[in-house]
């Protein structure tokens, strides 16, 4: 997974609520048992003119020439809500999104998005309209700065602190895979196991009469 | 894992299944059952082995077609949604190169992820579960610890039977009073996400308490816990009671003998101390509550069915104004029309929300003697075959199919557009369903999300319309 440690790209303000992952994937564009190929569907209710279309929409901010080369979103809150669907983010990463700047993120998505190499970053409401605002004067030439060493948001003389889970941060900068991560720890789930084996006998007797899952 | 002090039931079953308490300040949770579907769970698992990892304990792994298959009767592997069958073709090659059991296309035990995995006992009241399904969460309705996930922590899951979680907060929703006749575990959902928004329970798991929830069955538990996703809850969880016991006495998968002793004491423990402090909790006059369906594009947007549709002007927020504005132009409503004026083109009775037999036995019981009205389109679509084989014994079946709605074999269908299929572009939908997100049920429908005895009573009469009123008003015409 690519590390993330600062980044520096041009963003697009999307200053909605609640977009739900069905926006940012419709169904109809999860085509092939892949995490590839994501990418042109993105957005691509809003960013088509037809369902299933190429015809770009020129009304959608991605597709304005100004904002060619998007590299991070800015949206109000809960983002990312809805399905759980990982699509989501895999379209948004190869779209070429390495930040979603938002005042809320829907929570499986937060994570998916850790687990991607996504920034995901809390503002509140204000300053995400000031950004905004900023950014739209010129796009290009507003280019914004997400330093995770530091937890800043910058845009030329506007700078914002957050904050992430210490966790998120650390996956993020490092470019780390949880399941190595944890297989460390596999010992201690081991022993945990056994033991729970004991005390929860009732739990996992009927799972182990079976052989791939057919009663014996 | 010993408890001190006062605990919430959620509280008790982080600590029981609590490997360690990372330096990241997450939790290694230790996972008892992982379900996948066919949608996402060959993705997991080809990019599981090709990262070189194995499935830790596949006795414990499940999976089933459920979210692309087909629903016409006599499906095979084929569906409407193009490239539909490659997911079907890779799920049960990798499924079967794992070991893992899977609920085929037309295993008679096959149906929705949320449906089948209680019916047969596969999940029970204080264990945990996880699955790549947002829905996930439905099952905390019988005291179980279930949330969705995405792919990449279902790998995780797979490979080392835990997660890295970080504790979301305590919320307790208290409903008391009683429900009044007519009034569903839908309604109820629909109106603490409307009092509270879409966002109400971020950062919480969410236990609901109170007598109008220990009134309600166990299958409307599951209904009112698979909305909490909707209010944006890490999970709900309701505590087991008798009513849950008895759901799961005999069931295929449930502790037998001893066992069964062991667990149903085990079970009795688990509830919140009297004494359990809550980060946040919210109260609702369960007595207050009518009919709702959603008017929008969030489940957010709703109104009671004697309502108006409401005035984007009135709103006080801007982002709100603009978001009801956005969701009535997508919708093709105008402010303060009459919800009961509102005439559907289709309505779908299905889903994780609202397909278990007592959803189906109640829309039955409305459309019993009638007819749906010209033009409409009605579908039902059971949760798993096991219902469905269950309302055909019952003539349920005869009843929808002699009133004009098809007869399908279980799956998600049309809850949304994975299977390929739609109701076609702006059509308007009543349904049984969970999300009414713009193109969820294919480019440009328009949702509007209800109960089953709505979605049965307005199909019957082609407009948006209580079963309630359908009874009264063909009361008064007698």
């Amino acid at each position: 997974m690519k590390p993330f440690v600062t980044h520096t790209g041009i963003a697009a303000p999307l200053l909605r609520r609640n977009i739900d992952t069905d926006a940012i994937i419709p169904s109809r564009e999860m085509k092939r048992v892949s995490k590839r190929g994501l990418g042109e569907g993105l957005f691509a209710g809003w960013r088509y003119t037809l369902p299933g279309g190429r015809e770009r929409n020129p009304a959608f901010v991605l597709n304005q020439p100004e904002y060619t080369g998007t590299s991070i979103l800015v949206a109000l809150d809960n983002f990312g809500c809805g399905s759980s669907r990982e699509h989501a983010v895999w379209a948004l990463a190869e779209y070429g999104i390495r930040a979603v700047v938002a005042s809320g993120f829907g929570a499986i998505f937060h994570t998916n998005c850790i687990r991607n190499g996504i920034l995901p970053v809390r503002l509140d409401e204000h300053s995400i309209e000031a950004l905004a605002e900023r950014v739209q004067q010129d796009p290009q030439n507003n280019q914004v700065t997400i330093d995770l060493q530091c937890c800043l948001v910058r845009c030329g003389d506007l700078l914002w602190p957050f904050s992430l889970e210490e966790s998120a941060r650390y996956l993020l900068l490092n470019g780390l895979d949880p399941i190595a991560l944890t297989l460390r720890q596999r010992k201690e789930i081991d022993v945990f196991e056994q033991a729970r084996r004991k005390a929860r006998a009732w739990a996992y007797a009927p799972m182990e009469d079976c052989v791939e899952g057919v009663l014996l | 894992m010993a408890i001190s002090g006062a605990s919430t039931l959620f509280d008790k079953l982080w600590s029981d299944h609590t490997v360690c308490d990372l330096d990241s300040g997450e939790t290694l949770l230790y996972l008892d059952r992982v379900f996948l579907h066919e949608r996402t769970g060959s993705i997991a698992l080809q990019s599981l082995h090709s990262a070189g990892y194995e499935v830790r304990d596949a006795r414990r792994v499940f999976c089933t077609m459920d979210h692309i298959v087909d629903t016409f009767p006599g499906r095979g592997d084929k569906t409407l949604m193009p490239s539909g069958s490659d997911f079907i073709l890779a799920t049960r090659s990798e499924t079967r190169a794992a070991n893992i059991r899977l609920f085929d296309v037309n295993d008679a035990d096959q149906g929705i992820v949320h449906v089948i995995s209680p019916e047969q006992g596969l999940l029970l009241p204080g264990l945990t579960l996880v699955c790549p399904d947002s829905h996930t969460c439905t099952q905390g309705g019988i005291g179980a610890l279930a949330w969705g996930i995405g792919s990449s922590e279902a790998e995780h899951a797979l490979a080392t039977g835990t997660l890295r979680v970080r504790k979301p907060k305590n919320m307790r929703v208290i409903v008391d009073g009683e429900l009044r006749s007519g009034v569903t575990a839908k309604d109820l959902v629909l109106y603490l996400i409307a009092q509270f928004g879409t966002n109400g329970g971020a950062g919480y798991a969410v236990e609901f308490s109170g007598s109008a929830i220990r009134q309600l069955p166990v299958e409307a538990r599951f209904t009112l816990c698979n909305m909490a996703v909707e209010f944006s809850a890490f999970t709900a969880i309701i505590a087991p009671d008798e009513k849950v016991e008895a759901y799961f006495a005999g069931r295929d998968f449930a502790p037998k003998g001893e066992h069964w002793e062991d667990a149903c004491s085990y079970w009795r423990t688990l509830r919140s101390d009297d004494d359990a402090a809550f980060d946040r909790e919210l109260r609702i006059d369960g007595s207050l509550i009518k009919p709702m369906v959603t008017w929008g594009t969030s489940p957010e947007q709703v109104a009671g069915l004697h309502e108006h549709i409401p005035d984007p002007e009135n709103f006080e927020e801007l982002h709100r104004r603009e978001a009801a504005q956005r969701a009535l132009d997508y919708q093709a409503l105008q402010p303060g029309q009459a919800i009961a004026d509102i005439p559907i083109n289709a309505a779908f009775i299905g889903s994780c929300t609202n397909s278990r037999i007592s959803d189906l036995r109640a829309a039955a019981a409305v459309v019993h003697g009638r007819h749906i009205a010209p033009g409409v389109r009605g579908v039902v679509v059971p949760g798993s075959r096991r219902v469905k084989r269950e309302a055909e014994r019952e003539g349920l079946d005869r009843i929808f199919v002699e009133a004009g709605f098809e007869w399908r074999d279980s799956g998600c269908s049309m809850c949304f557009y994975a299977g390929g299929e739609t109701f076609g572009e702006h059509q308007r939908v009543i349904s049984s369903t969970n999300r009414n997100f713009e193109g969820r049920q294919g480019p440009n429908t328009r949702t509007h999300l209800a109960s089953p005895t709505t979605v049965a009573a307005s199909a019957i009469t082609g407009y948006i319309t209580s079963a309630e009123a359908l009874v009264n008003s063909e009361a008064l015409i007698a």
